[in-house]
């Protein structure tokens, strides 16, 4: 590209100006900042925690994007209908699904497995954006730990079982009217 | 004999274990002014006592020591072990003239004891004290270059380079910084001129602010702190000229940088800041008492860890200079300023001493020097303010000519 192509958009430095050249007020502007911030940590606010110690506070669970859960309907059942939206979406090819004609009248079709591969995940956050039910969705759980790689192959039951484990602190995120029963 | 080998270990052992816990504290300071928490754990080993973190100098140690040390193919073997040892041996060595204090009075305990005044200097009574202090500080540019050449690599090379040129540009402006500072006090032996300051109880930072800043300045350089950490930046040259050195090695390297800064700091409190000096706390002869003795020394300590504290605190509040920046503030700005301040330092001290002194007495007059020192050190503010770059030296979109320039 030509340095004086049209879509380069050139960003000149702005000129120092007196305070600038007097130099005396940025070297204090330059103190000052960092200063704020060590009063800041030393009276007990720094931004980091001693982890394993202290747990740190998720400040909005809604948004955070850590183990997966499947969510389950009014009746206790998966709301997943096994549309293979956030298979298609998962960019890291994580998410495993085996469909089957559901037993319900409700739907056509339920997953008869469902397997996140917890390791493979990065935890983007396509999948609960593509699902049209919210049937999956990412918990605020962060220190998921396994001794083997099996066991960090999440099935339907576990994810259900991790609904199960946070509903009560973190409602479903997608708060749609709510559906009687009726076509999705 | 026997007091100078008492003297030598107390200074190097007193020495390595503060460079060692002043490495704690700047990776703590650092923490913090990055609102984080920092190094808090390593305590006592195999407990569960953290003691907040005053276990980390020895376990960094133990790690250092215990790391692999690899010695890279291509190096030259002897220049490659000389750098880091030639590079402590000076900057330990310029402890021998430090003071830590004041003199120890006499003491006897049934028949132990000392007879004489001991000062707290492992070389008391050299007279060219100031001399071998800025003579040693020129070594340690050997064990950078030796360090960056001898490595076989250009990392290595350019750190090593680019410190050369620091050091030895603001070695000028520190010199010149100094001769205002040896007119004032009429010696360069460090314990005199902390004697003279006392005398008077005017520190030189008052009656030579301009000379103040500029030793600061170069201080800063020449111990290769933030801003002017060129010799090593690690986001440029990956560590500059101790790329190549691992385990011991490399400690070497770290604690003489250390230590660098620790003497820029003792220097900065004895030249300027009085030294163990403190007005009506710590007397003002050479004589002293228990009291007096261990006041000046806490004073002095107090003092530069203070100073060291300034240098942690500038390393997070501004931005490291540009090489051509560097080189321009040494030879442009800080070389006249210093010349200048030399002159008008040469005129006052004449003043003072054959005018002012024999009227009104030393201490008068040399407090009667504050005024027009302050003053110099304002008009030279103001001229650098006002003569100063307009606008930045960036290359700009081409085509637009360069505000400020002439293009003609």
């Amino acid at each position: 590209m030509p340095s004086d192509d049209s879509s380069i958009h050139w960003v000149e430095e702005p000129d120092l100006g007196l305070s600038g050249r007097m130099c005396l007020p940025m070297f204090a502007q330059g103190l000052t900042t960092t200063l704020r911030h060590l009063r800041r940590a030393i009276s007990g606010h720094p931004v980091t925690v001693s982890y394993p110690d202290e747990e740190p506070e998720i400040a909005n669970p809604r948004i955070y994007r850590g183990v997966h859960r499947l969510n389950r309907d009014a009746e206790g059942r998966v709301k997943c209908v096994a549309c293979f939206l956030c298979a298609t979406a998962c960019p890291a090819h994580c998410i495993d699904i085996v469909a089957a004609p559901s037993p319900w009248p409700d739907r056509e079709k339920y997953p008869q497995s469902f397997t996140i591969d917890e390791l493979r995940c990065i935890y983007c956050g396509m999948c609960e954006e593509a699902c049209p039910v919210d049937a999956i969705e990412l918990t605020s759980l962060y220190n998921l730990t396994g001794r083997n790689r099996e066991e960090m192959h999440f099935d339907k039951e576990k994810l259900l079982s991790v609904h199960d484990a946070t509903k009560d602190g973190e409602p479903c995120r997608t708060l749609r009217p709510a559906d009687p029963g009726g076509d999705p | 004999m026997t007091e100078a080998l008492v003297k030598v270990a107390f200074a190097i052992g007193g020495l390595m274990t503060a460079a060692a816990y002043l490495v704690l504290l700047e990776r703590r300071m650092a923490a913090w002014f990055q609102d984080r928490i920092g190094p808090n754990r390593v305590g006592i080993p195999l407990t569960r006592i953290r003691l907040w973190g005053l276990g980390q100098p020895l376990a960094d140690g133990g790690k250092f020591i215990l790391k692999e040390e690899y010695t890279p193919a291509h190096v030259d073997r002897t220049m490659y072990v000389l750098a880091p040892i030639s590079i402590l041996t000076a900057a330990l060595a310029v402890f021998a003239v430090i003071p830590f204090g004041g003199a120890l009075p006499s003491l006897d305990v049934g028949g132990l004891g000392w007879e004489h005044p001991v000062p707290l200097v492992v070389a008391p009574g050299a007279d060219i004290g100031l001399v071998y202090v800025f003579a040693l500080n020129s070594i340690a540019v050997y064990g950078v270059i030796l360090g960056g050449w001898a490595s076989n690599n250009k990392y290595s090379l350019l750190g090593g380079l680019r410190s050369s040129a620091q050091l030895i540009a603001y070695e000028l402006p520190l010199g010149l910084a100094i001769l205002g500072v040896v007119l004032a006090s009429g010696s360069l032996n460090l314990d005199a001129i902390i004697l003279s300051q006392a005398s008077t109880g005017t520190w030189l930072a008052f009656s030579q602010p301009l000379g103040f800043v500029i030793f600061v300045v170069a201080a800063f350089a020449e111990a290769a702190r933030l801003p002017f950490d060129l010799p090593e930046c690690e986001q440029e040259l990956i560590g500059g000229y101790h790329t190549e050195y691992s385990g011991i090695k490399l400690l070497l390297f770290l604690v003489a940088e250390f230590l660098h800064m620790i003497t820029a700091a003792f220097l900065i409190v004895i030249l300027f800041l009085g030294g163990w000096h403190l007005w009506g706390l710590t007397g003002a002869t050479a004589e002293t008492n228990w009291l007096t003795a261990l006041l000046r020394t806490a004073v002095l300590l107090g003092k530069t860890l203070l100073v060291i504290l300034f240098f942690m605190w500038v390393r997070w509040s501004w931005p490291r200079f540009r090489f051509d920046q560097l080189m321009a503030f040494a030879w442009k700005l800080l070389l006249p300023l210093g010349l200048a301040h030399f002159l008008v330092i040469a005129v006052l001290d004449q003043i003072r001493t054959y005018v002012l002194a024999p009227r009104l007495g030393e201490t008068l007059s040399a407090w009667l020097l504050v005024i027009p020192g302050v003053g110099v050190c304002i008009a030279a503010w103001i001229v650098v303010g006002l003569t100063g770059p307009r606008d930045s030296t960036r290359p700009r979109r081409p085509g637009s000519a360069a505000r400020g320039v002439s293009t003609a």
